[in-house]
């Protein structure tokens, strides 16, 4: 076994974000490594979502970098959005189309094929409403459906928004399940979440310890 | 390609089976060029002079009828964040969504308006030219279109700003559509005025998708 230090595989130095004009956090830094997870914790507003958007791609940082391997993300943009899956908060789901037909869709923007559609409907036990019209399923189902793009094709690094919301109790343990089947093939995984998500040996992030002081 | 493929697809499906998009722009365009008659009057000649240009502003506004949903949907339920995430160029999915709005509005336009130019008197011999004047020009008002769309993401009131914004651009679609429909019944060539508009073409198809996928950047920050 090797020891000492683990990989740099993902990392962020130094990130400030602003929004509105106002800062929203400073100095931040973190590192994973190979099959690492990092869950960011903090109340309402201190930038759990930003931080998440930042790390995608979605939009730079106020400050700082993030590094993937290495080298900056901002200098391949592409090889970055391949790299990675991004389930914010809203499910991006089609209420006309059914399960399968959106699941689908976003297999196949990801050069995937659909077959890993269907094994990934079944994982999350959706399998029985893959031909229902996507407005016919609970908020739940919908959950995990936006859930199901992360196992129809592969991806190193998932940004999670707030994955578990509105998830039962079984449901959970297949994210979780999935999450670290995940991170034993070597993938990373940063999740913003508000319930305690039960990873093992997962760093926690507290974006309330990088708000800007206020002067006094 | 065949994410290009799949986006056009999804789009087609999704226009189809909401209530058919498609319909109200094709229901909208008739009964706006069926008002005329009953507004200047049945005359043949009076209607033969103006039908090139009622079909023609009929069309635009018809176009610009269904251009407001091109990506407020999207932007609405999270989609377009997700596509923005996707390897596909930007400007290539930009391209897709307009292959699609023309596929399911554009095209059924050019299929109608020869029946609606019967109703107007339009002279039958330019009906041929008629026809692929609006070929060529309608995917120009969809190119155009979506950058209008883009740029008005999020605003409020969006549809009224989109006008604003992209019916001075249409003007060129509009002058070189009714004078090539206009030509040939008036026994000129129609052909200098189908090159102009192929030109409108060709530079809208390589200017608009960039436009667009940049006001799509700016809107997802």
């Amino acid at each position: 076994m090797r020891r000492g230090l683990p990989q740099k595989f993902f990392s962020g130095q130094d990130l400030a974000c602003r929004r509105g004009g106002r800062l929203v956090f400073r100095g931040l830094n973190f590192s994973l490594g190979r099959g690492g997870a990092l869950l960011l914790a903090g109340p309402n507003g201190s930038g759990k979502t930003s931080l998440l958007r930042m790390l995608a791609g979605l939009t730079p940082p106020a400050e700082g970098q993030i590094f993937w391997h290495g080298s900056s993300i901002s200098l391949d943009p592409a090889a970055h959005r391949a790299r990675l899956h991004f389930i914010g908060h809203q499910d991006a789901l089609k209420p006309a189309l059914t399960a399968r037909e959106n699941l689908a869709f976003w297999v196949e923007m990801r050069g995937g094929k659909r077959r890993g559609a269907d094994a990934a409907l079944k994982s999350f036990r959706l399998g029985a409403r893959a031909d229902w019209p996507c407005r016919y399923l609970s908020a739940g189902e919908r959950r995990r459906l936006a859930l199901a793009r992360l196992i129809a094709s592969k991806a190193w690094l998932w940004l999670l928004d707030e994955p578990a919301t509105g998830l039962d109790t079984q449901a959970l343990e297949h994210l979780l399940a999935a999450i670290s089947a995940h991170r034993r093939q070597g993938g990373c995984v940063v999740a913003a979440t508000h319930a305690p998500l039960a990873l093992a040996e997962a760093a926690v992030l507290s974006l309330a310890d990088f708000a800007p002081r206020r002067a006094a | 390609m065949n994410a290009f493929a799949a986006l056009v697809g999804r789009d087609l499906k999704l226009a189809f089976r909401q209530g058919g998009d498609w319909a109200n722009v094709a229901a909208f365009f008739a009964l706006a060029v069926i008002l005329f008659p009953f507004g200047v009057g049945p005359e043949p000649e009076l209607l033969a002079r103006i039908s090139a240009g009622v079909l023609w502003v009929a069309a635009l506004l018809a176009a610009l009828l269904s251009l407001e949903r091109l990506f407020q949907s999207d932007w609405e339920d999270g989609s377009l964040e997700a596509l923005v995430l996707m390897p596909l160029p930007l400007e290539l999915q930009a391209l897709a969504k307009c292959l699609a709005h023309w596929l399911a509005t554009g095209l059924p336009l050019t299929v109608i308006a020869p029946l609606l130019a019967l109703v107007l008197h339009f002279n039958s011999a330019g009906m041929v030219s008629l026809v692929l004047a609006m070929l060529l020009g309608t995917p120009v008002l969809s190119l155009i279109g979506a950058v209008g769309a883009a740029l008005t993401l999020g605003a409020r009131r969006g549809g009224v700003l989109l006008s604003l914004l992209v019916l001075p651009l249409y003007i060129p679609v509009l002058i070189f559509g009714v004078a090539a429909s206009e030509a040939a019944s008036m026994g000129f060539a129609a052909r200098p005025h189908l090159l102009l508009l192929a030109a409108l073409l060709l530079a809208a198809l390589a200017l608009a998708p960039w436009a667009a996928a940049a006001a799509l950047r700016q809107a997802m920050e």
